[in-house]
This record gives structure tokens, sequence and C-alpha cells, in this order.
């Protein structure tokens, strides 16, 4: 998409009037500064929860258990780290980086807004997401971790848990839930509201239409979860039975509760990268995207699809037979809008001008990666079959090659594609290649034997495993190892790029950078547009 | 998936001691149903669900293989035929009606091909309707008791073998009855017959699941879910416990032994006559359902 735009860069420096560091930082209600915080908090999650990771691939490296053998109680340390992994990677890495983040930072810009619709409640957002992490790494050191899963299945979050670990992760959920859901209203109403004179919904710019989806889907969803994780709340402290059979609750109504919201969420977590990915190929093809309207209704579809599948997750847990097969069809339905996704993209590639740096390598591995996640996921959706892959390596494979291939690629695309626009600085083209290459080396190493482990049956959240299944295991931590080693060699491209990177211009990706923030100085003034910038339909699809 | 060493045939070497120490009867060779290092694929059948469940993975595996070449040979291709260097001017192509109609529809007929005997498989699987056994299962944390209901047999409990007792086994016996998945008392069934296996929990959620079998169902407190299986082929299958559990999540795998009806008969036989012959063992026995 072109658009012409007469916004006006002359007279940047009366915008400049930056506050100082404790109001800039603390007070902050510049959207720019909400999404570094954001960023910068996803980072320091993201090394944790990889950290995390790196400390259970160690212990399954060999048969037995030998790394966690220091605690009193290794089963339930290893089931916490479990838990501490998901939630960490969930809630505090994929979603404040690709929505707080590069929603908060670019989507205001991309749709030639000023701000944000609510400055001070987007300011909230992020600090209840802060207090939430802090909730988190409270209950992985007070009472010994809560050790169920991130889908913290009852009854072993309830009475199977006591102590307060669980109690703090349920409220960081709290925390973090609304800060996403005011952040959710907060991109709503700025998106349908704050667009410039003649960005028409059907002019936007895919991320924008993906941050809206995901929007929604966190307005609907995240509320579901409240409910839940409340209802678990009383029933674990005040007496309610809500899901204690012995009571006349039901087990099954928290998984449904849960996976209300836990199968959107994943769509929340990919939607993001998948706008991310739309303008990098776009950029580096030299081409407008192709499909275009195709491509933002295939969000919308996968947003209303994606409630209606939930209990895709639960064919093992006794439903009756036809609502399984319902669940299972509605489910192979995502997979049409998704293709559509998947061959726009190649589509816009074909017959470009194709150019390969660090941003458009880690698309185009997103691209593929999620194609190998997607089809797993399509078998994953047979009802019949999923019952000898429930539960096992199989599905951590599928869900780490769509989000951890996925969406964390998108993560790392965005962040190459858009630091310069951030710092004003570029990285160092060599060493952001170095970085791909040992990531997509590492992560499929670790990612692809699980497919393996998982067909011959090694169940997941398992301490231990029986010896026969060390062989790929042994893979696995390997690869684990080598895309630790290429994150902390992200670390230093960061610093490296912050510090002592080439400082940019407006533009400089070129002719296919076509979006407004590349009318925009990099960095951006403080407040982005003096004047609004005036869209037209030029050469708009 | 040639060469595989799938089964692990041990005449003689199962000696009486040892089978009776296992099941109170003697089975001098048999079948074991293991996984095995480097395993790519799933578990050999032992049911008509898992017969009919690994063809259609087999078919999933060949379409979605088929889907990610054809996908990653576009992106070579484009890669490669559109870079910049050969060809410096992009067209301006963003709409072709019939391909984005050809990349909607084509999918809906893969899925709906992959749907049919999906289905037919789902409503296949899921519940016998002559049974001729019905097997009771409880977990517990962390371990799983077996009832007949139908055969007046005691409860039988089944825990993992602990590793240190594990260490004592002879090497032949290590191989069979492997770390982690060796238990004190298979749970035995008849080869040859429907057996509907009903599935609860006195605690938190568990899943029984043998693969061998195409059987995971949930444990859950409150609930009875059903299942079913019919073993063609005797011996012994293990698997594990699949619902995060607790702490010890790992260690409460599931043995199933399948015999053939005369020897299942025989060995109900001398279940009864051992109970019989203890008359305080009924109150002895550990309770089924536990007080926690
Ligand atoms: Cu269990």
């Amino acid at each position: 998409m072109a658009y012409g735009t007469h916004a006006a860069h002359g007279a940047h420096e009366h915008q400049d009037h930056v506050p100082g560091f404790f109001v800039r930082w603390f007070l902050s209600t510049n959207h720019k500064d909400i999404g570094t915080l954001y960023m910068v908090l996803a980072a320091t999650a993201g090394i944790i929860g990889g950290a995390i990771s790196i400390y259970m691939r160690l212990e399954l490296m060999n048969p037995g258990v030998q790394l966690m053998n220091w605690h009193e109680n290794p089963g339930h340390h290893w089931n916490a780290m479990v838990t501490a992994h998901g939630l960490i990677m969930v809630f505090f890495v994929v979603m404040p980086a690709l929505i707080g983040g590069f929603g908060n930072w670019i989507v205001p810009i991309m749709i030639g807004a000023p701000d944000m619709a609510f400055p001070r409640m987007n300011n909230i957002s992020f600090w209840l997401t802060a207090a939430g992490f802090c909730s988190l790494v409270m209950s992985i050191f007070i009472g010994g971790g809560a050790g169920t899963g991130w889908t913290i299945y009852v009854p072993l979050s309830a009475s199977g848990h006591p102590g307060p670990s669980m109690d703090f992760a349920i409220f960081a959920l709290h925390l973090a839930g609304a800060g996403s859901i005011l952040g959710a209203a907060n991109f709503i109403t700025t998106i349908f509201n704050m667009r410039t004179p003649g960005m028409t919904l059907h002019r936007m710019p895919l991320m924008a239409w993906a941050i809206l989806v995901t929007a929604f889907l966190l307005l609907l969803a995240l509320p579901v979860l409240a409910g839940a994780i409340t209802m678990l709340l009383t029933d674990r402290n005040f007496g309610t039975s809500f899901f204690d059979p012995a009571g006349g609750g039901d087990p099954l109504l928290f998984l449904h509760l849960f996976w209300f919201f836990g199968h959107p969420e994943v769509y929340i977590m990919i939607l993001p990268a998948f706008g991310i990915v739309s303008h990098i190929v776009s950029t580096f093809s030299r081409k407008p995207i192709f499909g275009y309207l195709g491509m933002a209704y295939a969000m919308v579809a996968i947003g209303v699809v994606g409630f209606v599948v939930w209990a895709h997750h639960m064919y093992t847990v006794g439903m009756d037979v036809d609502t399984r097969a319902y669940f299972m069809a509605a489910t192979m339905v995502i997979a049409v809008p998704t293709g559509v996704k998947i061959f726009s993209w190649i589509a816009t590639m074909w017959g470009g001008s194709l150019r390969f740096p660090t941003p458009m390598l880690w698309a185009l591995g997103l691209i593929f990666l999620f194609t190998i996640g997607g089809v797993t996921g399509v078998v994953l959706a047979n009802a019949g079959v999923d019952i000898a892959l429930h539960n096992t390596y199989y599905v951590v494979a599928h869900f780490h090659y769509v989000l951890s291939l996925g969406a964390v690629f998108g993560i790392f695309a965005g962040f190459y594609y858009w630091i310069g626009k951030m710092s004003g600085r570029q990285y160092n083209e060599l060493f952001g290649q170095i970085h791909f290459w040992t990531t997509f080396i590492g992560v499929n190493l670790t990612f692809f034997p699980m497919h393996f482990s998982g067909l011959a049956g090694m169940p997941r959240h398992y301490i231990d495993y029986p010896d026969a299944f060390q062989f790929w295991n042994q893979m696995s931590s390997t690869g684990a190892l080598i895309t630790f080693a290429s994150t902390l060699w992200w670390v230093f491209v960061v610093f490296h790029t912050l510090l002592a990177g080439r400082r940019v211009g407006a533009n400089y990706w070129g002719e296919g950078a076509t979006t407004l923030e590349w009318t925009v100085s990099s960095p951006p003034p403080f407040h982005t547009y003096e004047e609004l910038p005036k869209v037209t339909a030029a050469a708009h699809h | 998936m040639t060469g595989r060493k799938r089964t692990v045939a041990l005449a003689g070497l199962f000696g009486v001691g040892l089978a009776s120490l296992v099941a109170g009867a003697a089975w001098a060779q048999e079948f074991v149903d293991l996984p095995h290092s480097g395993q790519m694929d799933l578990h050999h059948p032992a049911t008509p669900v898992m017969e009919r469940l690994v063809s259609l993975h087999t078919g999933l595996l060949w379409v979605i293989s088929l889907i990610t070449l054809f996908v990653l040979g576009l992106m070579l291709y484009a890669m490669v035929r559109f870079r910049a260097s050969r060809s410096p001017t992009p067209s301006t192509t963003t709409h072709n009606t019939l391909i984005e109609v050809a990349w909607t529809v084509v999918p809906i007929i893969i899925l709906v091909g992959i749907a049919i005997p999906s289905f037919r498989l789902l409503y296949y699987m899921d519940r016998t309707k002559e049974a001729g056994l019905t097997l009771k299962v409880t977990a517990h944390q962390w371990y799983w008791t077996y009832e007949y209901p139908d055969l007046q047999l005691e409860p039988i409990d089944s825990y993992m073998i602990k590793e240190d007792e594990w260490k004592k086994f002879s090497d032949e016996e290590k191989h069979i009855r492997p770390r982690l998945l060796a238990v004190d008392n298979p749970v035995v069934v008849p080869t040859g017959v429907n057996v509907r296996v009903l599935v609860t929990s006195t605690d938190v959620m568990h899943a029984w699941t043998v693969p061998a079998f195409g059987i995971k169902q949930d444990a859950i407190i409150g609930r009875i879910n059903e299942t079913w299986f019919n073993v063609t082929k005797a011996g012994l299958y293990y698997g594990q416990c699949s619902q995060i559990c607790g702490k010890d999540h790992a260690y409460m795998p599931i043995a199933v032994r399948a015999v053939t009806k005369e020897e299942f008969d025989k060995w109900v036989a001398s279940k009864k006559a051992a109970n019989a012959g203890s008359p305080g063992s009924l109150t002895d026995s550990r309770p089924a359902t536990p007080a926690r």
C-alpha cells in the first residue's frame, strides 16, 4: 500500500518536550515509550523463561533425575518449572512483545494517530502486566511453585495444590488479564476512532488489522478466563465447589472455561506475528501484499472460528462422540483461512524483486515453520488420531512450531524490521543473520525430534522417561542449547545496535516500505504527528 | 520402517518364578510392546482401533508431508526466481480471482477427504456395543487400581517398581520390564474379547493410556469415562499416565498383560482360590478408594 502523505516533517524540534527520566518511564503516557517498556519486560521475561527451558532440557538430556535432584521434591519442582515456563512465555513474553510492544509502538503511527486513545489507561495496562509478572515470579519462590502446567487443570490446581504458590499464579493471571483487557479496549478505540483522514478500514495496514482482531479476541476471551480462575480461587480459599464434584461442581466446567479462553489465546499470540510478516514480505518483495482484503478477512475468520473450536484440547476427557465430531470439523475449518494467508504471502513474493535481509529471513522462516506447525495441527484435529498423540511430545512439537517458531520468529522479524525505526540505529546485518541461522538450526533440532518421541508415545510433563526415548531427547536438548546461545547472542546484538549501530534515516528499507511509519524520522519525534498525515487511495491494490 | 526391532520374543527366558511374581501364573514366552530407541512412528497396533488409527495417521502423514513440501517448493522457487538480482522490476499484480478461489477450495476438498475416514474412526473407537468383560480402572496419586466388576475378584493395585528394586532385576528382566515402565501387578485381560474399560479417579486428573491399544482416557473424579479394546495378540503392553497429576506423574506406568481366554480363566480361578485361601485378605487388602 502506498500513501500520499502530507505530514509536516520540518518542525520536529518543538515536539520533543521529553519529560525527565522518572516521569517518562514510570508515569508514561506516550505510546512509544510504553511500547518500549513492554518490550523490555518481554525481553527480560523471555531470558528467564528461556533459562527455565534450558534447565528442563538439561534435565531431560539423559534418563534419570540428575539436575533437579538438589530439590527435596524433584517431581514437583519439575512441574513448577514447566508451569513457570509456559505462563511466562505466553503471558509475559509473546503477548507483551507482540501486542503491548509492536502494537503500541507501530499501530498508532501506521494509522496516523497521534497516540493511543487512552494514554493513561495504556500506562496502567503495562504496569498491571509488570505486576502480574512479579506475582508469577513470587509464585515460583513462595511455597515451592505451582506445578500444574499452564492449563492449571482442577482438581490438581485446587485440592491438589495447598499453599500460596497457586494463589500467586492465579493472581498473576488476573493482573496480566486485566492489563490485556484494558489494552484491548484501548486498541479497539484507537483503531476505530483515531485513524487519520483517508485511512479507511480497507486501506488500513495489515498489522493494524491483526491487532484489531487480536484486541477483540482478548476482550471476549480474557473475561472468561478471569471468571474461571476467580471461581478456582474461591474453590481454593473460600469453600465454594464450582469445580468439586463432592459439592455438586464439575472439573470439566473449568476445562471448558479455560479452553474457551485458551484456544483464542493461541490466535492472540500468532495473529500479530502474521501482521508483521505481511509487512516484511511486502517490503522486501517491493510489491504490495497480494490479496489484501482476503488477508484481512482471513484474520477475521480465524478470530471468529477460533472461538468455536476450544474442546479439541479435550478429546480425551470423555465428551460424547457427537460433540467431539463437531469440534473436529470446526477445527479443520481453520486450516482454510490459514492456508489463504500462507499462499498469499508466497503470491506476494511471486513476481517481486526479493531481498533477504535479516527481517525477511525471520519472516520466511516463520512462513515455512508455521506451515509445519499448521499441518501437524490438522493431524491433531482428528479426534481419533489425537487419542494416540494427546499429551505426548507430538503436541509439544506442534505448539512450539506455531508459537516458538511462529510467534517468536514474528517477534524477531519485527525487531529487525523496526529496530532502526524505534532506536534510530540499525543492527549489523551479519550479526542479525548469524542470530537467524543459529536460532533456525537450534529450534528445529529442538522441536522436530519431539514429533518422533511423541509418536513413540512419550508423555509430556515428565521429569524422567524410559531409556528408549533418550535418542530424541538428547537431540532436543542439544538444539535447545544452541538456541539459548543464539538468544544470548541476540542480547549482544541489541546492545551493539543501541550503542554502536549505524544511524539511519526515515525510510532505510527503501521503495518497498510504504506504510506511514516510514514517513517519519527514525526514531520518530516524541509526539509523532504534529499535523495528521492524509492518506489517499493512490496505488492502493 | 523396516528392520525395526519391535518385539522382544523371550522363548524360555521368562522363568516360572518371575512370571508368578508378576501375575501369579506362568507364561513361557511373551510378546512385549516397548518403545525403542530412535522410534519414529506410532506403536504397532494390537487392537482393531489402533490398526485403523495407524492407517489414518499414515494417510495424514502423506497428505501433510506433500503439502509441506509443496509450500517449501513454492517458497524456494520464488526465492531463487524472483531474487532482486534476477528480477529487478517487481510486478504490480495484487489480485487473481481464479487462484484465490483455488487456494480456498482445494484445501476444503482435501479437508473433506480427511474428515470422512476420520469421522468413521471416531465413531468406531467410541464404545463397544457388546462387551465380553468389564475392567474398571481407578486412578490415584500415584498408582492404578484395577477391578473386574463381573468376576468378584479383589481389586488389584498396580504400582511402578521403584528404581532401587528395579536395579536388582536380571538383565533379561530389565529388558522386558524397563525402568519407569515395570509395575508390580500388570492388569490381566483376555485376547479376542471386547473389553469395556471404565475409568475414574479418586483425586486429581490422570489418563489411562496404552499406546499399542489406541487408548487414552482421562480419569476424572466424579465421572466414569468409557472406552474399549480388543487385543488381537497376546503380550505385555506398556503405557504411562498422560495427564499431569502431581509430583509422581512420571512414576505411574500402566502395564497390561493380554493372555488367551483359557489362560485368563485359569488366572481368574487361581486368583479366586488365593483369595479363598486367605479369608482375611479381603479386609486386609488396600481399599480401592483410600481416604485422602
Ligand atoms: Cu497420573
